[in-house]
């Protein structure tokens, strides 16, 4: 697999400037923030935030970046608010358009998607987020016909860029509660959700909570997928 | 130095557990899982453990073999470079200097590359690995290691942030030099010390 080259000397911590926050979910926020210069970033890697209070105290958190890779200065993170989060909360609650936060990346070299390749992408909840940034890197890119995408969600109440996500190339899984014209009864991710997508010359991107992970790999596993052409990000409390 | 966020004051209710290293914060009971790969379906029937490389004597032990050495345990904190650290753990097994003094490293020997049933690699200096400061441990707070944390055992290196901790560790290749494992190509440092903060490469 092609790896970049790591950069000479630490990735530096950058002011990026908060231009626009908008709501997913009642509980899910997108930030859109504005970097001195290109983000560089590529589909599926992260971008670290750090909070200092006056004191020096500092929190950090580690958030995907949710837009595809455009050369431009701006992305997007979208966060899902914790309760006992101390980082998540604060971004809901306090930051807004104007304010300046501190970010280091953009992080991750594995669970990453150039545009190139077959593609199954996975994902849990608010796992969507790196994902997403693989779809709309295809749409941009014409690409769509490498990418299949599959999201399950407790109820359409849970989904992220409800809006946007319909497509040839997606469909969405509730487990508790679909939509009413939904033929699906609501439940758990099964083989027949993903038999029509799975492509044996295709990578899986799996990403969502741990258990979703498991889950969702075994399914895949089963469907044929060998486990190495499979890569796995879980989102643990990470506040 | 960092700029003050605003509308930042930090949510301590009390003073900086001393054990915590800078940027990390306590999680508490919760053990996030943060794995790459899909979690292996190990058997110990078939489960073995490597020494190999520079070397004098190449050495495999099978579960039962591998229990039957001193055993040895570990009681301290340990980092995630994600953040969180988990402070006040007990973990079971065998330490890597039993295991290394069996094979016998070539006096050539400077580095360690650990890895996995699954694939996995990560590179540790031996001096790291060495002096009652690594292990292969199966247990964790009395019990079985479970699998999702590595189980039915993994490498346990403490004092360096977790992913050098190698989940479902098959082995230990002794070597000339430092040669990246996984996460190392991947944009992360390639020794980790959480009181240094040496999270990405470059740090």
């Amino acid at each position: 697999m092609p790896t970049p080259a790591p950069p000479a000397g630490p990735i530096p911590w950058q002011t990026a400037r908060v231009v626009a926050v908008r709501a997913e979910t009642p509980r899910a926020k997108t930030f859109r923030l504005a970097l001195p210069g290109p983000s560089g970033h590529r589909a599926g890697q992260h971008y670290v935030v750090r909070l200092t209070a006056p004191d020096g105290y500092t929190a950090s958190r580690s958030y995907s970046v949710a837009s595809a890779p455009d050369g431009s200065p701006e992305f997007e993170l979208t966060v899902e608010r914790l309760e006992d989060g101390e980082v998540s909360t604060f971004l809901h609650d306090v930051v807004e358009p104007g304010d300046d936060l501190e970010v280091r990346g953009p992080i991750g070299g594995w669970f990453v998607w150039d545009g190139e390749t077959p593609a199954l992408l996975v994902g849990g909840g608010s796992g969507i987020v790196p994902l997403m940034a693989m779809l709309r890197l295809a749409r941009a890119t014409q690409r769509s016909a490498l990418v299949r995408m599959v999201i399950s969600v407790r109820s359409p109440g849970d989904l992220y860029y409800a809006d946007e996500l319909p497509g040839p190339e997606t469909a969405v899984v509730y487990t508790r509660q679909a939509p009413e014209a939904t033929a699906r009864p609501p439940g758990r991710l099964t083989a027949d959700d993903l038999a029509g997508v799975v492509r044996p010359d295709a990578t899986g991107y799996i990403c969502g909570s741990s258990g979703f992970a498991d889950h969702a790999s075994d399914v895949l596993v089963g469907l044929g997928l060998p486990a190495e052409r499979i890569r796995v990000e879980r989102f643990g409390p990470s506040g | 130095m960092a700029e003050v966020t605003r509308g930042f004051f930090g949510r301590r209710k009390t003073a900086r557990d001393g054990r915590l290293p800078p940027g990390q914060y306590d999680v508490g009971d919760d053990w996030p899982v943060l794995t790459a790969e899909v979690t292996p379906k190990l058997s110990t029937d078939t489960w073995t453990f490597a020494v190999e490389g520079l070397v004098e004597r190449p050495r495999t032990w099978t579960w039962d073999e591998i229990r039957a050495l001193p055993p040895s345990t570990y009681a301290g904190d340990i980092h995630c470079v994600t953040t969180w650290s988990k402070l006040g753990v007990t973990f079971g097994g065998v330490s890597v200097d039993t295991l290394l003094e069996a094979a016998g490293p070539l006096p050539a020997a400077t580095h360690g590359l650990a890895f996995s049933h699954t694939g996995y690699t990560t590179n540790l200096p031996l001096a790291d690995v060495t002096g009652g400061r690594a292990w292969v441990a199966w247990e964790f707070g009395g019990a079985p290691l479970p699998v999702d944390h590595g189980g039915p055992a993994r490498l346990l290196v403490p004092h360096l942030y977790f992913w050098k901790s190698a989940k479902w560790v098959a082995g230990l290749r002794l070597l000339d030099h430092d040669e990246a494992g996984f996460w190392e190509r991947n944009g992360y440092h390639d020794r980790g010390d959480p009181w240094l903060e040496q999270r990405y490469q470059g740090d």
